[in-house]
């Protein structure tokens, strides 16, 4: 408090630490609710089920999304990455790898990621079971 | 120039404001559900605090020091000091 200069570092020093504070509590005001969105999702149509020449098969489909994601929106959200991931079994590999997958079963998973304003990024997903593959490559 | 009392005054009166502004930052913010709303509280109270505080304003100074009157001082002069060390610096060149 001496002079100018020692009082005008004291308030942004003082400042920027109850700044700290202040986004720490934001933060956390949002925390405790947890998000609750729902999704439905429907394969309107396989375009092509291929072979690929390294062995893999490859499937495009198009899919009818409507989700209800308001949930995930609070004050303190900045911005939500929303995408639809498909899993299956087989029986060497228990995730995602492989070939031959003629007349199989499948989940379509709708994945989110929140990311806040400030704090903690959380991520979470939604699964939708008892989709199929078609039984012959077209 | 501050006085010692006004020094204290403007630290606490620091403190006090930012902490008030941010609390009403984030109550305002929170109800209104605006994140920008909140920050733009709290800058403008960072700002209004460091111009009431950090300047050099009258009223942190209406508390002056007393310094003693030059009248009283010269009562009282201030005592010589002795400076032995060139004497000493002499008697040795004397012994050789």
């Amino acid at each position: 408090m001496h002079s100018f200069g020692y009082r005008a570092n004291a308030v942004v020093t003082f400042g920027v630490a109850i700044l700290a504070v202040m986004c720490a509590m934001a933060s956390l005001s949002v925390n405790f609710n947890s998000p609750s969105p729902t999704a439905d999702v429907k394969v309107l149509n396989v375009n092509w089920f291929q072979k690929q020449p390294n062995g893999n098969d490859e499937v495009s489909l198009t899919m009818n999304i409507s989700a209800d994601l308001s949930s995930l929106f609070t004050w303190n959200t900045k911005q939500v990455f929303v995408f639809v991931a498909a899993e299956y079994e087989t029986p060497q590999n228990a995730f995602n790898q492989g070939n031959n997958l003629k007349g199989k079963d499948y989940n379509l998973t709708l994945h989110w990621h929140i990311m806040p304003k400030t704090g903690k990024m959380f991520a979470d997903k939604l699964v939708m079971t008892r989709y199929s593959l078609p039984e012959d490559y077209k | 120039m501050m006085d010692w009392q006004g020094q204290k005054r403007a630290e606490t009166l620091m403190q006090i404001l930012l902490v008030v502004f941010a609390v009403a930052a984030l109550g305002i913010g929170y109800t209104l559900a605006s994140f920008q709303t909140m920050m733009l509280i709290y800058a403008g109270g960072v700002v209004l605090t460091a111009l009431i505080t950090v300047p050099n304003w009258p009223f942190f100074n209406r508390h002056h020091l007393k310094w003693l009157d030059p009248s009283e001082a010269e009562k009282h002069p201030k005592p010589q000091v002795n400076v032995p060390t060139t004497t000493k610096k002499k008697s040795s060149k004397n012994k050789q």
